[in-house]
């Protein structure tokens, strides 16, 4: 009977990079960043290292195919390094890859490092991805925004929500995260909007406005794992653990058949409840102190917090303006700025949310510290709404 | 053995028009004079329409949901064809699904290609479907770019359910050369209209009417409809009278579908066929390096048997558009900064492309033997109980009822029609299908409108000169 991996991985150390338009430095330098600070945090030496994971999405633009970019990056030497790719849950996958590594007993010690250069595309946005041979010959393949759109007419639909309405929530999520990205020095943008120029930014794809879409920027997080036992071993007093890492991915059910009503992710639920379960927690209204969720478009973010069970079926609009999710509402959200002020370097953004609970989890996080938060989640999105990935890891102390 | 003869008919005009005004406002300033020739709208081809699509669409009104199993040929002519060499006429077969016995053949490299190809088809005797389908390219300025249009006209012959009979027909050949095109070449050289219609339409059409009627055993009076295609104005007028014909004259079909090339002469006779009583005869004309006459009568089916949409239906679903840049930006005569996002690779896997084929093809989904879900693509197993894909059927969406579950317009991605309009379009058997929208006007497309299927270009391969086709979804009238 398998028993989840609650609490058999402890963090030992994490890192990140500065996050933004970096046009100083490539994947390696960035990779750099956030492994030096991983490793001093965790207080180990680079040998002791047993297995890395090394999470990156577009080789059309990065470092290239396989995990050798980064074992020659960080100098892992002689030890198996693994590349891994699962859309923009691929920061997850990383680390889901060197906890299940300690967690087996495989090994000891395992690095996870996430890391993604969008900016030397020479355009903004995200390049279009490459679909496969088969999916060429019949699928449309629209942008980001226009894909997550899709969820606003739905959502109102089901709910009766306005157009007004619901533009004032997803603008509020945006307000909300500019709030937060203020103080984190390592955000891409740290600067407070206004509710006025969130609602009349100009649109991107109804009701998306520019506010209501994530940056593009270049980033890398990293995080050492290892067992609580050899964590104590080594003097460590706070301990955080994971407690559930969780995925789930589209067979085409919201895609080629009518099951879907389009107004929620139904990959986020799967992912959700089989986290829950594995963490044991019961009741997330009242049990998660802090989110990190994919907020890609703030849409995204809105039907998260009724995937998540923060909020019920119909109530997020509400719970939003309410400013339950607010730095001082009842389960803050995005307290570092979310991906509005990071950006999304894909393959880094999972390990960057799982930094940010980690910081708040050991009362690291200087200005953005809330007041003894005891689990904190995260959540990936890749892909679209019907077509996709979803990754959530929750964290805890031990 | 009985004589083949037209047992149904269609066409096809692409709902893009764009008034010729606006074609003699943008060249005002090099070429005042084309303001003369600035009366009515001309179709043009959107970016993702060719001869290929425009010639399924004409068949699939054609043959409106008739059995293809007795079609024994399909021939399309064209003299603009997408491809020298990788048979035209096979795609086109393929995606209205003709049985897998037909024979195929392109005609091409005249302007009477439609009219031979016709001619040539009713001399045999197997059950044949004919189709000319063109979108002639004129030069920036020129008039042909004024009187040109684009369309595709389908005939199904058949020995039953006759709606119109061939009676009589001549050639001639004559190498008179009013224009050419070579192979690699975009547009036409031509000679002085004036000559043309003197030395040519005038004296070399006459000599074929005549040997045709002489055929017949009939006279110019026996005949009530004269169907001359031909981008000079008055050419046919010119004609008819000069052979003391009293009937009349077949329209050009000038406003709204603009001369359509090899296909022209198809398309008026299709007109011609929609308006025709029982007993009427037809004179059909093919001019280019000679000519070819065709005499057709109507018979007692022909009231009975007219098309779903026909010409004229296709020319009442018109999408206005008043940029002349976007029609010279689609024939491909504008280098437009598309951005960096344009540059993606558009090559096609022709490995993958044969391999399912047999679900791209005819937009088929595959049927569950065990649950009855109805899915496309058809993957290894059921999306609802999992059962094996062994068990599948095939059904076609290609002419199921549909609606729009969701639209967005993507100014976004890279598109040569921006935006892109893209969504999930659900089908009345319960299949759901991501899907790209087309021919979308200025008022958008909502949740609930009803969509058909159309045959276009999915992707152009600009770098390796090679389409990729599939269908998409369209409003069911463009206003």
């Amino acid at each position: 009977m398998a028993t989840g991996i609650k609490d058999k991985v402890a963090i030992l150390g994490m890192g990140c990079s500065k996050f933004g338009e970096r046009w100083d430095a490539g994947s390696p330098e960035l990779m750099k960043e956030a492994f030096d600070e991983a490793l001093a945090d965790a207080g180990i030496e680079r040998s002791q290292i047993e297995a890395a994971w090394f999470g990156c999405w577009g080789d059309g633009v990065n470092v290239g195919n396989s995990a050798i970019p980064a074992a020659m990056a960080l100098r892992l030497e002689g030890i198996p390094v693994t590349r891994v790719e699962n859309m923009c849950a691929t920061g997850t996958e990383a680390l889901r890859g060197a906890a299940y590594a300690v967690a087996s007993g495989a090994v000891d010690i395992a690095l996870a490092i996430g890391s993604e250069k969008l900016k030397d595309t020479g355009f903004g946005g995200l390049p279009p991805p490459f679909k496969g041979t088969f999916n060429d010959m019949w699928m449309p393949m629209g942008s980001a925004p226009a894909g997550f759109a899709q969820l606003a007419p739905y959502y109102r639909a089901k709910y009766g929500t306005s157009k007004d309405e619901l533009k004032r929530a997803i603008s509020h999520v945006s307000w909300k995260s500019h709030q937060n990205g203020v103080h984190s020095p390592k955000a891409h943008f740290r600067k407070a909007v206004s509710m006025e120029t969130i609602m009349n930014a100009p649109m991107i794809s109804d009701p998306l406005g520019l506010f209501d879409c994530s940056g593009v920027s270049d980033g890398s997080a990293c995080a050492i794992v290892t067992t609580p036992e050899i964590a104590r071993a080594m003097g460590r007093k706070d301990l955080v653990t994971i407690k559930a890492l969780q995925l789930s991915t589209s067979s085409g059910r919201e895609t080629q058949t009518n099951d879907w009503d389009g107004s929620y992710v139904a990959n986020t639920r799967n992912a959700a409840a089989r986290a829950y379960k594995e963490a044991g927690i019961t009741d997330p209204k009242a049990q998660v102190s802090l989110s990190e969720v994919h907020d890609c478009f703030s849409i995204t973010e809105l039907v998260t917090m009724e995937d998540l069970g923060f909020s019920d079926d119909g109530r997020a609009v509400f719970d939003i303006l309410d400013g339950r999710y607010d730095r001082d509402g009842a389960i803050p959200c995005q307290i570092d700025g979310g991906l509005k002020c990071f950006g999304h370097p894909i393959g880094a953004s999972g390990l960057r949310m799982a930094y940010e609970v980690y910081s708040q989890l050991l009362g690291r996080a200087g200005e953005r510290q809330l007041s003894s938060p005891s689990i904190g989640l995260t959540h990936n999105l890749g892909g679209v709404p019907y077509q996709g990935i979803a990754a959530i890891s929750i964290l805890g102390l031990a | 053995m009985t004589q083949l003869g037209i047992s149904r008919y269609g066409a096809y005009v692409p709902r893009l028009r764009l008034d010729r005004a606006a074609i003699a406002a943008a060249h005002g300033w090099m070429a005042p004079g084309l303001r003369g020739q600035a009366k009515g709208s001309r179709a043009f081809t959107s970016w993702d329409e060719d001869a290929i699509t425009m010639g399924v669409e004409a068949a699939r009104d054609a043959l409106s949901g008739t059995s293809l199993e007795e079609v024994k040929a399909v021939r399309l002519a064209s003299t603009n064809l997408p491809y020298a060499d990788l048979q035209n006429a096979a795609i086109v077969a393929r995606a209205i699904g003709a049985p897998d016995g037909v024979g195929t053949s392109d005609a091409a490299g005249s302007q009477r290609a439609g009219t031979s190809a016709l001619l040539q088809a009713l001399k045999g005797t197997e059950s044949a479907l004919v189709i000319a389908s063109d979108n002639p390219f004129g030069k920036p300025a020129s008039g042909q770019e004024m009187s040109f249009g684009a369309g595709a006209a389908a005939f199904l012959l058949s020995q039953s359910d006759v709606v119109a009979r061939l009676i009589g027909s001549a050639s001639l050949a004559e190498v008179f050369v009013d224009h050419f095109r070579a192979t690699d070449a975009q547009s036409d050289y031509g000679w002085e209209e004036r000559w043309v219609r003197d030395e040519g339409y005038a004296k070399i059409v006459p000599r074929a009417v005549k040997a045709a009627l002489a055929q017949a055993q009939l006279s110019i009076s026996d005949i009530q409809h004269f169907v001359m295609p031909s981008y000079l104005k008055g050419a046919a007028e010119m004609v008819a009278k000069s052979l003391q014909f009293g009937g009349t004259v077949a329209g050009a079909l000038d406003d709204g579908v603009g001369y359509a090339g090899a296909a022209h002469a198809l398309l008026m006779l299709a007109a011609t066929l929609e308006k025709a009583q029982p007993g009427e005869r037809i004179l059909l004309i093919g001019f280019g390096q000679g000519a070819d006459v065709l005499i057709f009568q109507a018979t007692d089916a022909i009231a009975a048997n007219r098309p779903a949409r026909g010409v004229a239906g296709a020319i009442a679903d018109a999408l206005p558009t008043d940029s002349y840049l976007r029609m010279l930006s689609f024939y491909g005569g504008l280098d437009a900064e598309w951005g960096m996002r344009s540059e993606k690779n558009a090559k096609t896997a022709l490995t993958e492309q044969y391999r399912s084929a047999y679900q791209m093809e005819g937009f088929n989904a595959g049927k569950c033997g065990s649950c009855g879900a109805v899915q496309f693509p058809q993957m290894q197993y059921c999306v609802q109980c999992h059962a094996p894909s062994e068990n599948f059927s095939n059904i076609s969406l290609k002419d199921q009822e549909a609606e729009v579950l969701t639209s967005t317009a993507d100014w976004l991605s890279y598109h040569p029609s921006p935006p892109l309009w893209v969504g999930f379009v659900k089908f009345d058997n319960g299949a759901r299908v991501l899907m790209e929208m087309v021919d979308i006007g200025k008022d958008g497309i909502d949740t609930g409108d009803k969509v058909r299927m159309v045959f276009r270009i999915k992707e152009k391969d600009r770098q390796r000169g090679y389409n990729r086709y599939f269908w998409k979804s369209t409003p069911l009238s463009a206003a």
